[in-house]
């Protein structure tokens, strides 16, 4: 009995076959992605593929904004003109006092001999769309490395810092917002200088300072700006504002929670600061060789002297 | 009952299929507010190629689609590639019996695919170590399946034998 069909019906093999051969595929696309990172030029690819799409995806707002823009009213322009003359007094008065404060730090940073603090050069960008993915907060900007951008720079919006760059293509990149469970970045608290690190806290869109002591010195209202510490973040830049201190007599942390400042999920246009002038040089390679011939040497000499002081670990 | 295959339709277009693919990424690339409760029309789309062009879309086209999906989106490479076979390959298996039902019937196959696809995701993103992003997850898909309906009308547009011109 033969079961197989004339050659005129045949449809290739089986479903569940393909299912099968595609499913593997998948699985191991995953892995290497995950593990490896090999098929990022793939990606690449295929991100400029897409990009003719997403770039007439964000068309209907832009048509939006204009149609609205429009019909705005004479008083909502005379409202809104009003409002902003009145920030730029009260930002120039800022920005004066700025001035003010830069040279005078300046000069006592010559004083004391610490290194000249370089300019950040700054690229603006518009926010093309969210990654369709709602375990990432991740979202798109429309420069890539055709314009400059790098991985790892810092990225902020008019109130604080949104996120960091995370993969750039040729045309946009891709931010992993504050809020990616994954993220983190180094704070310190305005009043008192205490240094943390702010973790995001994924779907609440909230941020959690981890490892502070139960009687850490914290309280609601406390801005949080970056510390700088890191190098890839300039210090001062506004991150978050504490919400809730949760202390726990049974726990040995207390629960921190934040509420980022910036928009990290709204607003449309942010602020790339290109950060690689400011960043230490990476420990060089024969550094860590010698520090490593060091410590051999030094194991080795105590080796040497061990049987002759050998009651001194006793005392 | 009249199994709604049974209207005879004109042969489908081949730039009808990849216009809708299209339209289709082109509205799941749009600035959405909270993607957990928007569907994803890239999959509707699909399911509804697979079940009505069983011949001409399948998983090979899931699969492509899955990786343009994945790298625009900047997601682990082959996660909605995985999900999108695994709809793929339920949508023409069930397709016989998909066609039978009336919409209505049809939507609930389609929601029940849909779920599988998006736990397919879940499953994926877990392992790699996310964190599982609440409950609103599932309304993408349900609203997807109460959209079968629309999708159905819209994209057999193109093929209906009518006396007036095609509005599309």
């Amino acid at each position: 009995m033969d079961h197989t069909p004339p050659p005129f019906f045949k449809r290739g093999p089986a479903p569940l076959v393909r299912l099968f051969f595609f499913a593997s595929l998948s699985v191991a696309l995953l892995v290497i992605d995950a593990r490896f990172r090999y098929v990022d030029g793939l990606r690449t690819w295929l991100a400029l593929a897409a990009y003719p799409i997403q770039r007439a995806a964000t068309w209907p707002i832009d048509v939006a904004t204009t149609i609205g823009g429009y019909f705005s009213t004479q008083a909502n322009l005379i409202q809104e003109n009003e409002r902003l003359r009145a920030q730029v007094l009260a930002n120039m008065q800022d920005a004066q006092r700025y001035h003010a404060l830069q040279t005078e730090t300046a000069e006592l940073k010559r004083l004391i001999g610490a290194a000249e603090k370089s300019e950040v050069q700054t690229t603006p960008a518009e926010i093309l769309y969210l990654a369709r993915d709602p375990y990432a907060h991740k979202v798109f900007i429309d420069r890539g490395s055709v314009h400059g951008i790098r991985p790892g720079s810092p990225v902020t919006d008019d109130t604080g810092v949104v996120g960091q760059v995370t993969r750039v293509h040729a045309l946009l990149s891709e931010v992993t917002l504050l809020s990616n469970p994954d993220q983190a970045i180094p704070v310190e608290v305005v009043r008192n200088g205490l240094r943390a690190v702010a973790f995001g806290g994924g779907v609440s869109g909230m941020l959690e300072l981890r490892y502070m002591g139960a009687n850490v010195e914290v309280q609601n209202g406390d801005k949080l700006v970056t510390s700088g510490i890191d190098g890839t973040y300039p210090p001062g830049l506004a991150v978050a504002t504490v919400v809730r201190v949760e202390r726990d007599l049974e726990r040995s942390f207390a629960r921190v929670i934040c509420q980022p400042l910036a928009g990290i999920d709204r607003g449309r246009y942010v602020l790339v600061l290109n950060n690689e002038a400011g960043r230490p040089p990476r420990p060089e390679e024969t550094q860590a060789k010698e520090r490593r011939a060091d410590k051999t040497r030094r194991s080795k000499a105590r080796d040497k002297q061990g049987p002759e002081k050998g009651g001194d670990d006793s005392q | 009952m009249i199994p709604s295959s049974s209207q005879i339709l004109m042969p489908v277009r081949m730039s009808t299929i990849i216009g809708s693919f299209v339209l289709a990424l082109f509205l799941n690339y749009l600035p959405w507010r909270d993607l957990r409760l928007v569907p994803d029309f890239v999959a509707l789309v699909l399911a509804f190629w697979c079940v009505r062009q069983p011949r001409l879309v399948g998983l090979g086209v899931g699969w492509s689609l899955g990786l343009l999906a994945d790298a625009g989106n900047g997601v682990l490479l082959g996660q909605h590639a995985l999900a999108y076979s695994l709809l793929a390959f339920l949508s023409v298996w069930l397709s016989r019996r998909i066609l039978w039902f009336g919409t209505m019937l049809q939507s609930l196959h389609i929601a029940l695919i849909l779920l599988v696809t998006q736990a397919a995701v879940l499953v994926v993103r877990l392992g790699a170590g996310d964190a599982f992003p609440g409950w609103p997850l599932v309304v993408g898909p349900l609203g997807g399946a109460l959209l079968w309906p629309v999708v159905t009308w819209l994209l057999l547009l193109p093929q209906r034998r009518n006396d007036r011109e095609p509005a599309i």
